[in-house]
This record gives C-alpha cells, structure tokens and sequence, in this order.
C-alpha cells in the first residue's frame, strides 16, 4: 500500500517543479528571442503592421502580463488577436505557431504516436538487451563472454546515432536489400511494412541505452554478490538458483528501474536525430524543423512536453519505488 | 575423546589464496576440536585467519581460496562431500551467526520470509503456514515480543540487538547441532552483547548445539565457551580449556591478549596494547 501523505507530497513537488520549468523556459525565449513580429511580417514592412503583429500576438505586453496569459491558455485556453481574425487556442494551449498556422498542441498530438512508438520499441529492446548482457557479464566475470560484452558496450556507447542510423540504413536497404526502403505505412495498412520501418529506429536508439544498461546491471550485479546477505543466503544452504533469483537480482535490478524511468520519459518527447535521419514525423523531428524555421512557440512547447515527461516519469518511478523496496515503504520502528 | 563425543574434527586445516608470490596462507595446518554440545572460542585480532576458519568450515570460501587438509563433521569428511550434499549440510546441520545484523539480513525482504525460506528449503513438503509457524516460533525463543506481529516486519525496522536475535532465530529454526557465531557481538553495544551472549549460552543449554564462537575479545569467550583456540597469523598459538587459558596462560601472546582486556579492578593507566613484535 502506498502512503496518501506522500503521494500528496510527491504530487505538490512535482506542480512546484513544473512551474519552475515553465517560468524558466518562458524566460529564455523572452529574453533570447528576436521578435517574432518582425518575421512574421515579412519584407515588405512598416512599423504600424509589426505593432499590430505584436498586439496580436500579446507580445507588447509586459513579461508577467504575458507569462500570466501563457498559464492561463494552458489551463483555460487563449484567443489570438480581436475581430473576425482571431484564432482560438483551446486548452491546453502550448503557443500557436503561425508558420504552420496551427496551435502546437495540435501538432505535439499529431505526431506524438510516432515518437511513442519510437519510445517504446527501443525501450523493450535496449531493456531486453541491456539486462541480459549484463547478467551475461556478471555471471561469466573476467571470462572471455564477459570481456567481449565489455568490448561491444564500448562501441555501442562510442558510436553517434546519426552514423549508426546512416551505416545501418545504407547497409540493411541499399546493400544487402534485407529491409524495403521506408515508406510512411499505418500499422491497420501493413503491420509487417510498418513494423519494418520502425526496425531500424529502434535498433539505433536501443544501441547506446543497451550499452549503458549492460554495464549498469553487470556492475550492480556484481557488488549486490558481495553483500553479506548474499553469504548469510548461501550459509543458509539456499541453491544457487534461490541465491540469485531472491537475493541477488532483486536488489540488483531495483536501480534500473529508476534509470528506465527518466531514459524513457525523456524519450517520449521525441528522440531528435533518429526521427530526423529516419524521416519519422514525430515530436523530435518536428522540433529540429521548428529550430531551423526559428519558430518558437513550437520549440517551447516541445521543451515544456519534454520537461513535463520528465519529471512525470521520476513521480512514476518514486511511486514504484515504494512499492519495491520496503525501505521506502515502511518507516523504521525500532 | 572418542569418536562419538566429538562433533566437529578439524586437523591441518589450511586455508591460501595461491599467487604468483606463493601459497599465501592465511590459516595454516589448525587442528581443534568441538565436543558435542561444547563450546570452543577462537580469538585472535583481525586478519588471524579466525573468519576464515569459519568459512572453510561452512565451504563458503571466497573466490579463489584453498583449503586442505580435514574437517570431520560428525564422521563425515565435508572436505570430500560434494557442493550439493554439503548444502544439506549447510544451514540444516551447521548454522552460521555473522558480525553485522544489517547487512547480513536482506533489506527486501521481511524477517519471517528470511527465516522461512531456509526452514522451506531444507525440509520438504512444508505448507507456508508450518514454517511461519516455526518462524514465529523460533523468534519468541530469542525472547522477541510479539513476535506474530513482527515476522512481517523489515530488517530495518528492528533494533541492532533485536536483529542479530533474528539472525540466531533463523539458525535456531533448524534446530542445528552445530552454530558458527563469526563475530556476533562486535557491532553491537555493550548492554546488547552481554544480553546477545547471555542467549546463546541459553540456546546451547536447551538445545545441546555445539557452539564456535569467534572472537577478537576474551572477555566476550570467557563467558559462553569452555575451550580456546588462540590463533596468530593463520597460526595456532594455544589452546586448552578455557579455565586454564585465562588463569594459565602458556604462551607470551596470550598473556599479551589478556592483559590487553581493561579490567574493572585495574589502576587507572594507559591501555595496555598487543605489539607487533613482542611475543612473537
């Protein structure tokens, strides 16, 4: 049973920090930005025009006039201008970006699917990959297996994505044909196409996280053996078996599941590189086209989505925590 | 002492971890005895092969260990046994005590499953509801209160004292009839490691389990056991009856040993302390 006190607890801090995140963002691109009028105008420009621009917009409003306006359109949405050319952002409204005349909302919602299935994919298996590599290493410590695992995390951690991605793709389509090229399929058209397509995206993503998994669970399986209690299990007669499934994996595998949590929190919120080699229409490639088109309210929404997954994903992992580990459960008594 | 009064036989004893510089003994060629339902102290300061004796013993050695030599466990040789018959042997028929309570108890898991899982393992078709039974059992034996109600309870949710008790109820559920306690006392208080030392004499009255209990301090040997091996560098320094070593004490580093222990009747001075050198 998890505690109400902290939840509630956990809950309040994780509104404090999204608060923050906002206000911190919202200042960076107030500050930083060049004003947006000004391209939205265009060449041919007068003065009048931009300051009407800029009302439109609500930008000639003072910094906590605007901040205010932005939190009340993610809660009760916001209105674009007056007259018969306002544009309705409904709640929760992220920004409207006006080179793609939608609200970013929409166009986060639009693509998030093909990030998620991005997301999940990978994380199934760089999990699948990282554990068993691991456990594969820690078994066979200082042997061959265990120093050939070692070699290939290395390179799996060396290695950029975007050249992975590239290497991987010339090699699996042009070369060797083993894959068709990608085609934006839905998965009700053509499972098989569709899946083939997402192959190698996940491949490239899970690569480095399966390297950096395999060490994490090599490392801890190895220092959980040495505990005392691991001794007192075999002292007990327990079978190796038992020794490892009860005492040693447990305790070994509990700090994965806090890594996992924020690795594919933040993951949800797009994976930039992959998504922009792979040509996939998702949330990290919207973002890359959007910081090359300088338009903002489109890349502060999808920082403030990535924030939000984020500290999101960390409630969900303090939330499971109690329920692994009875330390965090249960208060001491004595 | 014939056969059958012996428990436990231990002759050349020797425990290395081979290098390239050498053997490396940490215990070499130890030979003692335990009489059934007596009680032997080993003592020695750190790094005199004492723990190890006792892992060599259970067959736990670290990686990379050897051990030769006997060691006859009421007529069987658990040197020649193999891995699986010795682990019948471990936990059910020798119990292990460690030196520190906390880390020896698993944090996940509740102290009546920790008790439990060695019961369930070693005896064969016993429904979860018998070895909680024999849990709770073994824990009201250590004298802890309410104890139905503190099985379900977590390692860190108990006292020091309280879990070094759980850790003897686990070995106590066994009913072994010989306890290894490495260290039991040492990272415990003073006013618990006489109360922790006053229930295992009390387990070994009722029980009649042989008991080695390895130490760094005489006083805690003096109380609970009969007879002292002094151990040196892997070496045995002495042994005899405990009475003779503390009022006789034949070699130079065992008197050493004892005039290291403050007593309550001494002048105030200086602690006295071991020398490296001295005695040797």
């Amino acid at each position: 049973m998890i505690p109400l006190r902290f939840v509630a607890n956990r809950v309040l801090g994780m509104i404090i920090v999204l608060f923050l995140v906002c206000l911190f963002t919202f200042v960076i691109f107030f500050v930083l930005s060049p004003d947006p009028a000004v391209q939205i105008c265009g060449k041919n420009c007068t003065p009048e025009a931009i300051d009407q621009i800029r009302a439109n917009l609500g930008i000639d409003q003072p910094f906590w006039t605007q901040f205010g306006t932005f939190l009340a359109g993610l809660f009760a949405g916001r209105t674009y201008g007056t007259g018969p050319n306002a544009i309705d952002c409904a709640a929760p409204c992220l920004g409207y970006s006006f080179q793609s005349s939608q609200a970013v909302t929409d166009m986060i919602v639009q693509r998030l699917p093909v990030s998620a299935t991005v997301a999940v994919g990978a994380a199934v298996l760089w999990l699948l990959a990282g554990v068993a590599g691991g456990l594969l290493s820690a078994v066979k410590e200082g042997r061959f297996a265990d120093r050939f695992i070692a070699g290939l995390t290395l390179t799996g951690m060396s290695i950029p994505n975007y050249v992975l991605a590239l290497s991987l793709q010339f090699l699996l389509v042009v070369t060797l044909g083993w894959l068709p090229f990608p085609q934006a399929v839905a998965f009700s058209d053509d499972p098989f196409q569709w899946f083939q397509n997402f192959l190698m995206p996940w491949i490239v993503l899970a690569i480095g996280m399966a390297a950096v998994y395999t060490r994490l669970t090599r490392a801890n399986v190895i220092e959980t053996l040495q505990e005392n209690y691991v001794r007192t299990a075999r002292a007990k007669g327990l079978s190796p078996g038992l020794v490892w499934r009860r005492h040693a994996l447990r305790p070994a595998l509990t700090p994965i599941v806090t890594i996992f949590g924020m690795d594919f929190a933040g993951l949800l919120g797009g994976a930039l590189i992959t998504e922009t080699v792979f040509g996939l229409n998702g949330i990290g490639k919207m973002a890359a086209d959007s910081i090359t088109k300088n338009d903002q309210p489109v890349i502060m929404g999808v920082t403030l989505l990535a924030a939000f997954l984020v500290v999101i994903g960390n409630m969900v992992v303090d939330l499971l925590y109690t329920a692994i580990d009875p330390r965090v459960r249960v208060g001491s008594s004595a | 002492m014939t056969i059958s009064d012996t428990l436990l036989r231990v002759r050349m004893l020797t425990v290395g971890f081979p290098n390239i510089h050498g053997p490396n003994e940490v215990v070499k060629s130890l030979d003692f005895d335990v009489a059934r339902g007596g009680a032997l102290g080993i003592v020695g300061e750190s790094g005199s092969g004492k723990s190890m004796t006792s892992l060599a013993v259970m067959g736990l050695l670290p990686k990379g260990a050897k051990r030769t030599g006997s060691i006859e466990f009421d007529g069987t040789e658990l040197t020649a046994l193999p891995e699986r018959a010795m682990r019948s042997v471990r936990g059910d028929r020798i119990a292990m005590i460690f030196q520190d309570p906390l880390s020896s108890l698993n944090p996940y898991y509740t102290v009546g499953t920790q008790i439990m899982e060695a019961y369930r393992s070693h005896r064969t078709g016993v429904t979860r509801r018998q070895a909680r039974n024999v849990a709770i059992e073994a824990m009201e034996r250590v004298h802890i209160s309410d104890a139905a109600r503190r099985v379900d309870h977590y390692p860190h949710q108990f006292s020091g004292g309280m879990r070094q008790r759980v850790m003897i109820a686990m070995t106590l559920s066994m009913e072994p009839e010989l306890i290894i306690a490495d260290e039991p006392t040492t990272a415990l208080d003073v006013t618990v490691q006489a109360q922790i030392l006053d229930l295992l004499a009390e387990i070994r009255a009722d029980t009649g389990a042989g008991l080695i209990l390895i130490t760094h301090d005489l006083a805690v040997v003096s109380e609970v056991t009969d007879h002292i091996v002094v151990m040196r560098d892997g070496d045995l320094v002495e042994q005899g009856p405990a009475e003779r070593i503390f009022t006789d004490p034949q070699e130079p580093y065992t008197r050493m040993l004892l005039d290291a222990v403050p007593r309550i009747d001494d002048e105030i001075g200086l602690l006295r302390t071991v020398s490296t050198e001295e005695g040797r």
